[in-house]
């Protein structure tokens, strides 16, 4: 019994954790633009423009909850619900300190690689949905994208597997004691990072949701809450992003004991998803054919040759 | 991918520099002074009205939003019985203040003149009129013009030759 109500403190604590900072992305990220483009974000509404998120909160709801006519209505509604569930269930298996984490399964890594994936299915859906060309091909170009990169996610990340010797993810975790896999596996970060960034659908790899490209893309035809709820994922699946790249490869939770295990791991969170608006406000988009070229020709390969080398690095240091 | 990481570098020191917004209405933009504002009606060193009425602002108006009635005092001077502009209608163009042959009608650097009401923006001859020069001080018309106005006689104005003897036949 206790254990039931363990398990639901966590994840009530969780869920409530994350839309609050999903809320607080839009204010962090506004400002935090601003701040590398030399300007201000919002700071009139509220102290330092906090009530921003409570104004685009309203704004968002009252917002007229159009269904287009010559759409198919069942799967126009639930696209927008399939990306925030999936990265949800991605936040289960992360370990937020010794002991505070919600499902310790012991394939963790693989859960979260099939949750990532199975956010596909919002964009496809999304953009099928829609009736509308510009709308579809912008959903075609993001799954695709979407797709191409994922196949080098998973195989970036078999070189911590390897190193580790587990799929679950506090056992990595424990792993980075001695020293973070970042030091020994710096060309498998670089590679997660890419394609995390291209997971989420952020700048440089927004193809499917720029704002000027084929109209808005995927969701076009969106507006209100089902946008608001497009967002969110986006917003969520940056912080899984950046809680996975800590948890593999900045030592999760580790780190010198004047101050708590649970700190240490937003703080460092916390920095990657600063990287991640910086990359939104620094880098330009890359055209579609060049975004797949570069994804096909030159990662995977080199996410093969990561595997190749740690591979073998580990059978020698093993025998 | 050095030049992408010397991009994000390079952007990451934006950071440390200095934001160039304007915190309006705590600070104010910088106007030049003839940045063409709010549209005044000024006075003559003397402070009498520089406006003759002559209805050439109104015809240089490129949306018509100029409206006035000209009329004459007892000594002939001729002055805007009304003076009407519509600042609905106004574009800040500024052919008003080319055309103006007596440096009345100005355009000065002020642009808050916002209202909740549009008929409040039709700004009559009293809300237009100010005390003051304006841009180009120190020029009185009448005292070059050749009329007399009660301001000077026939023939005493600036550079002015003095009135021709029509009766005789000397030339």
């Amino acid at each position: 019994m206790s254990t039931i109500i363990q398990y639901t403190l966590m994840i009530v604590i969780v869920l409530f954790t994350l839309t609050t900072i999903a809320a607080w992305l839009i204010w962090l990220e506004r400002r935090m633009l601003a701040l590398w483009q030399d300007r201000y974000g919002p700071n009139r509404a509220g102290p330092f423009g906090l009530l921003i998120v409570v104004a685009d909160t309203i704004k968002l709801f009252f917002k007229e909850d159009w269904i287009p006519p010559f759409a198919d209505k069942t799967i126009f509604v639930i696209a927008p619900t399939i990306i925030g569930a999936t990265v949800l269930m991605g936040f289960v298996i992360i370990p937020y300190a010794p002991g505070l984490l919600i499902a310790d399964l012991n394939i963790g890594l693989l859960f979260f690689l099939a949750m990532s994936s199975l956010g596909v299915y919002s964009i496809v859906l999304g953009g099928w949905a829609s009736n509308n060309k510009y709308s579809l091909l912008g959903a075609l170009r993001g799954a695709s994208q979407m797709i191409s990169y994922e196949v080098f996610m998973g195989l970036s990340l078999m070189g911590v597997v390897m190193l580790s010797g587990s799929f679950r993810l506090t056992d990595i975790v424990l792993a980075q004691k001695g020293c973070w896999f970042i030091i020994t596996q710096p060309v498998g970060f670089v590679i997660f990072m890419i394609a995390g960034i291209a997971e989420t659908h952020r700048l440089p790899f927004d193809i499917p949701e720029a704002e000027s490209e084929l109209v808005a893309g995927f969701h076009s035809e969106y507006s209100g809450m089902k946008f608001g709820m497009f967002f969110i994922g986006e917003y969520l699946g940056i912080t899984l992003i950046s809680a996975m790249a800590v948890t593999l490869f900045f030592g999760g939770w580790l780190g010198p004991a004047f101050l708590p295990p649970l700190i240490w791991f937003s703080l460092k969170t916390f920095v990657f998803i600063l990287f991640f608006i910086l990359l939104r406000a620094s880098l330009p988009r890359p055209r579609y054919d060049q975004l797949m070229e570069y994804g096909w020709k030159i990662l995977l390969p080199i996410a093969l040759l990561n595997l190749l080398i740690t591979g073998g690095i580990v059978l020698m240091m093993n025998k | 991918m050095i030049s992408i990481l010397r991009t994000i570098g390079l952007t990451f020191l934006h950071m440390f520099r200095k934001r160039e917004t304007i915190q309006y209405p705590e600070e104010k933009v910088v106007l030049h002074p003839r940045w063409r504002g709010r549209i005044v009606l000024t006075r003559d060193p003397d402070m009498g009205e520089r406006c003759v009425g002559c209805y050439l602002c109104a015809a240089a108006c490129p949306v018509d939003c100029i409206s006035l009635q000209a009329t004459e005092d007892e000594n002939g001077r001729r002055y805007p019985e009304f003076f009407r502009i519509n600042f609905s209608r106004c574009i800040f163009c500024g052919y008003c203040e080319e055309a103006c042959p007596t440096y009345a009608i100005q355009l000065i650097p002020d642009f808050e003149m916002a209202e909740y009401n549009r008929q409040n923006l039709v700004y009559e001859k009293e809300d237009l009129l100010i005390d003051s020069e304006g841009k180009y001080p120190g020029y009185n018309y009448y005292k070059i013009a050749g009329l007399a106005a009660g301001i000077k006689g026939k023939g005493e104005g600036d550079n002015e030759d003095p009135p021709v003897d029509i009766h005789s036949l000397l030339p």
